[in-house]
């Protein structure tokens, strides 16, 4: 079972992510850059996402909506900053709901053996920026359920 | 700082995790924490102050040994933090996981 890994560190105004796949990474590309094929996937089932602009170019401009079960919308827009291609992507990322907190989000797809590595670094302005971005779980009001201290505890392992 | 910087900052370190984990069990001495760790009692009571300081523990005021008390909330509140914001790429990344077998098995066309 592959999971998504992201990871904080405090005082740095980073967030990384990593995630595999079982395909290669021009089938990653495409469903990361196809309008259509993005709608499927990016954000939980509940939320309705519309595109409006992906224009894949360098300077091109992308945005996109994402739609709440109460009508409620989020929107989101950015800059492409050369050409996107298979090897990575390079854009800004701004929510719409906090404007002026540009991040700088870089996506890279590794492949190895048919399966392709996907990583995304993205860089805030500050570690306040980045923390009231977390803070919002990328828009408000998704579910809280699961997070349970006895979990963490089962992480905090002990030193020797 | 806000609390959850502080927070953050009391949990980057692996000893202070640790010591954490231990009073999970039950309420420990300054002593007691420290008898596993090569780590001397003053190194060990500098990072009660910290995990003190983060609201991650409390320490009683009353008996002089002091026990330290671990703080449930300040806990949730850092779990909670990153649970949301890995809530939404857990979710995406499962439906893009079944949207690209789907692309590979033909059932979706460029």
């Amino acid at each position: 079972m592959t999971t998504t890994r992201i990871i904080a560190e405090p005082g740095v105004p980073f967030i990384d992510l990593t995630r595999e796949f079982a395909a290669p990474r021009d089938v990653l590309f495409r469903a990361h850059t196809d309008p259509q094929l993005l709608v499927q996937w990016l954000g939980p089932r509940r939320l309705t996402m519309r595109v409006d602009r992906f224009e894949l170019r360098d300077g091109g401009t992308w945005r996109y909506t994402h739609r709440d079960t109460d009508g409620t919308e989020y929107g989101f827009h950015g800059v492409f900053h050369g050409t996107p291609s298979p090897e990575g992507i390079l854009q800004t990322f701004e929510f719409e709901g906090a404007p002026g907190h540009v991040s700088l989000d870089s996506l890279t797809f590794e492949e190895r053996e048919a399966r392709t590595l996907v990583r995304i670094h993205s860089v805030y302005q500050s570690v306040e920026a980045r923390d009231a971005m977390i803070q919002s779980g990328m828009e408000g009001g998704l579910n809280e359920g699961y997070a349970r201290l006895d979990e963490l505890v089962a992480h905090l392992a002990p030193v020797a | 700082m806000d609390q959850l910087s502080t927070v953050f900052g009391a949990l980057a370190d692996p000893t202070r995790r640790a010591i954490l984990a231990r009073l999970t069990d039950r309420d420990l001495t300054v002593a007691e924490i420290a008898a596993p760790f090569t780590v001397s009692q003053p190194a060990i009571s500098r990072h009660l102050k910290v995990l003190e300081g983060a609201g991650l523990i409390s320490r009683s005021r009353r008996a002089t040994a002091r026990p330290s008390h671990l703080e449930a909330e300040p806990l949730r509140a850092a779990t909670t933090w990153l649970a949301r914001y890995q809530a939404f790429w857990d979710e995406s990344h499962d439906r893009l996981d079944a949207l690209l077998t789907a692309m590979q098995e033909g059932r979706i066309t460029p």
